[in-house]
Parts: structure tokens; sequence; C-alpha cells
């Protein structure tokens, strides 16, 4: 763990020179402050934490775990049992197995009932870590989505079930509610808009579905986390004043099989890490 | 009806009938509509303030979805504008004009409403994530249009106060579809802070207004 340390402390360092940067009674230009933002994002490149997780998530891939004792090695997440390399780039898709379209978590949580027989609901319990516990989850999805950078998402709409969960996500996209009437479009559907100073990507083009979705997961400095897709949907709904979205709930899936098929074509990029 | 016209008949009820079949094998737009809102209902559980009743959509709300990226009819857009002006409560005391220093403590507030923030408050309005106001704030959003000088370049009228105040209680009365939450009619700021973030606009003294 003394290496995690090291490697984060000089980039909390930097956080706390940028925003006191922002304090100082000179305030910048906003320009300047643009620029500022900019070199910090270029410095976290640096060095990833996410990493750890990833090597977490693939030690725990192959122990033996559950009442059967099993590991997770033969789990199939749409290219055969025991596929790891590019799978994630192929979903969420269609499964036979259980008739259902599933993205990555769901799938984990598939193997995890099916090949070491956790329960349902023991299988979906914490998938967020916080400051006092890390979860096992967000471990998993850090090794397999490691496991397709550079592989160019091909997501595909071939079985009506698939077809199906795409136009779903996209109304679901649209969809205003709650006491502010947002909506995912209300921030990401218009090119070069921003809340305060963070650049909010236009999710309804191919340039931004791509370059959002292919940097998820990330490690998020600001939380010392390692944060999935899933996660990056449940925060989206919290800030727009939405109730709680389920981990792995069909909503969820619907969702991210929209923003994963506007990226095809890209070239994964992620674990990522972000501010 | 001779042969001719028969045939020809016949190939106009099938290609009706084509039509019908294509709609069943792929669901039509309002049927999604309605299975997504369906889906979400079932996807979300409520959390600290945050009820699963904010996914029951109002008409405005329901509209405003199904047109979201298009361009709405004229008469769509009326309807929700008339709708949601019926719906503005005005000051009792009639006045407009709060005090802009606590406008600028609304408009630099973000916390309010989410499940994560504590249910007696504070609320703010988060004007500073989508628009430019006092130019001291370097920090601001571009969603909605920058607010700099509002009451300077349009004049410091009772009815250009009482825009401000509309357009804030309800934007939807003004711009139908618009992407501004209705901060008076959801009930997210009452009549005096609204007044408060009118005066932010309009109070010659207002930094925005400098």
């Amino acid at each position: 763990m003394m290496r995690v340390r090291r490697g984060v402390a000089p980039v909390a360092a930097f956080v706390l020179a940028l925003v006191s940067a922002f304090g100082a009674p000179a305030v910048p230009a906003q320009g300047n402050a643009v620029d500022e933002i900019a070199k910090y994002r270029a410095a976290l490149q640096d060095g990833n934490p996410a990493e750890l997780w990833e090597a977490r998530g693939a030690d725990l891939w192959k122990q033996k775990r559950g009442p059967k004792t099993a590991s997770l090695e033969q789990c199939d997440l749409g290219l055969g049992p025991g596929v790891v390399k590019g799978a994630y780039a192929r979903l969420p898709r269609y499964f036979a197995d259980a008739d259902r379209v599933m993205d990555l978590e769901t799938r984990i949580v598939w193997c995890m009932v099916t090949l070491q027989g956790f329960s349902e609901a023991d299988a979906k319990k914490g998938p967020f870590g916080g400051p006092d516990r890390k979860a096992d989850m967000e471990a998993y999805v850090a090794y397999v989505t490691s496991e397709s950078r550079g592989v160019k998402m091909n997501v595909a709409l071939d079985h009506p079930k698939e077809r199906e969960a795409y136009r779903l996500g996209e109304k679901m996209f649209y969809f205003r509610g709650g006491t502010h009437d947002f909506a995912c479009a209300t921030c990401h559907g218009e090119d070069g808009k921003r809340i305060r100073l963070q650049d909010l990507p236009n999710l309804t083009q191919t340039a931004g579905a791509q370059k959002a979705y292919t940097t998820w997961p990330a490690y998020r400095v600001s939380q010392g986390e390692l944060r999935s897709f899933q996660w990056r949907l449940n925060d989206c709904f919290r800030q727009q004043r939405f109730p709680e979205l389920v981990f792995a709930s069909d909503a969820s899936i619907a969702l991210t099989m929209f923003l994963a098929r506007n990226a095809n074509g890209a070239a994964f990029d992620a674990p990522a890490i972000k501010r | 009806m001779n042969r001719r016209q028969s045939i020809r008949a016949l190939a106009a009820c099938a290609a009706a009938v084509a039509v019908v079949l294509g709609c069943a094998t792929a669901p039509g737009d309002a049927e999604v509509s309605a299975k997504a809102a369906a889906v979400l209902q079932s996807s979300f559980k409520e959390q600290g303030q945050a009820k699963l009743d904010r996914l029951v959509q109002d008409d405005t709300q329901k509209t405003c979805s199904e047109y979201s990226g298009k361009v709405i009819p004229k008469d769509v857009a009326e309807r929700i504008e008339k709708a949601n002006l019926a719906s503005i409560k005005w000051p009792a005391d009639g006045k407009l004009l709060g005090d802009w220093k606590n406008g600028e403590r609304i408009a630099q507030e973000g916390r309010g409403m989410q499940y994560s923030d504590d249910p007696k408050g504070p609320v703010g309005a988060n004007c500073y994530a989508c628009h430019r106001l006092s130019p001291q704030e370097v920090s601001y959003g571009t969603i909605g249009p920058p607010l700099y000088q509002f009451g300077k370049l349009r004049g410091y009228s009772d009815e250009m106060r009482k825009y401000a105040y509309g357009k804030i209680y309800n934007a939807e009365a003004y711009n139908a579809c618009t992407n501004m939450p209705r901060f008076g009619h959801s009930g997210i700021l009452s009549v005096q802070q609204i007044s408060d973030v009118v005066a932010l606009l309009m109070d010659p003294d207002s930094p925005v207004n400098k």
C-alpha cells in the first residue's frame, strides 16, 4: 500500500496547488484557469493508480471464492469461457444462457452466482468503494476493462433484445424528470458546453460518445477510487436529482447499451484517470 | 370495379399490411417511450429526499422528452408556455427586487434536492453552473446564455423585473422545453429567494451590472 501513497501524494499536492491558485486574491483570467486545468490533466497522465485496481482484480479473478470455492476464470464474458481479452469492447450484449442483455457488471454478477455460488444479493452488495472499504466489483471491472485497452469498440445490435435495449436507452437519455426537469441530454446534448469549468461531452454525437465512453472506468483523483461505468451513471442521476439508480438494473444496462454502441469504432482507452 | 382496379386495390392493401406488420415487429415510438418510463420506475430506489415520484413526469416533462433534439410544433410550444405561465405565483406585496447579496449566495450554492443533500438545506439555484453572472466569478458554465450586465443592457424597467422573476419562477412559461429548471414552480426556491436572484440581475448596485 505504500506504493499507492507515494504515487498519489504528488497528485494531491498538485490539486492543492490548483485549488490555492483559484483561491488566490488575484483571480486568474478564465483562459489561464482553463490552461491550468489542461496542464493538471496532462500531469495526471504520468502515473495512474488504476493499475493497483487492475492488479487486485486480476488476482481476485483467479482466486477460488464463494460457496462453490471456484474462481471466475471460466466466466463467459461473451467471447467464450475464459476469454477476457477484448471482451469489454463488445459489451453490453445479449447472452443466450441468461436470455437477456447484460453489461460487464451484470455479467460478473451472473458469473459470481453461477460459478461461485453466491446469492444474487450478495454478488450485488457494495458495488462502489468508499473511504473505509474497497469494492471487489470495481477491481474486477478494472481488470476486465484493462484487457480491452486499444481494442476498437464493437457493440452489436444483432439480437432483437439488443436493439430493444438500445432504443430504451435512447429514450431514457432524453427522459426529463425530477425537481429540476433534467435529462441526461440537458448536459450532454450539445457541443462545447460546460458546468462551471467542467467540459461536458456531447453524448449524442459520435465523437463525444467515443471520447467519453472509452475513458471509463477511471481512477477519480478527487475520490481516490477507481470508478466503474455503473458508478458514473449512478452519480449522474444523483446530480440530476433523481432517486438512486439501482446497480445492474435494466435501465442502467439499457443506457450503457445506448452509450457504448454510440462509441463504436473508437479504440477503448481505460481505465483512465480523471480529476 | 374492373379487374385491373381490383388488382391495384389488392396491392395497396398488401402494402398497408406490410406497414402494419413492420410496426408490429419494431415497436412504435410511443410504445418504446412507455416501456422506458416503466423500466425507469423499476430501476430506481428511493434514497433520502428523492422518492420515486420524481420519475413521474408532468405534461411538460413528458412532452419535452418526446421533442428533445427535435423542432417543437408551434401549437405544442404554446400549450406548454400557457400552462406554465398560469402556474406562476407573484409576490403578495408586489416586491420583485430583493437583496442582491443574498441572490449571489443563492446563485453560488450548488446543493439542494439531491438525495445526498440535507433535506433541511441549504438549497441553492446553482446559477453559475450554467450562466456567467458577476464578473468576479470566473468559474461559470455555458449551458445557459451569459447574464453579465443583464439589467444594464436591458434597462431597469418594471417589465424587465417582472420578466426576470417569471423566468426564474417558471422558465417553461417563456421558452417551451428550455433546459432551465422551474425554480418556483417545482418548489426549489421560495418567492423571497427568487426576488433575491432577481435583484442580482436587476439591481443597479449588483456586481452583475458593473
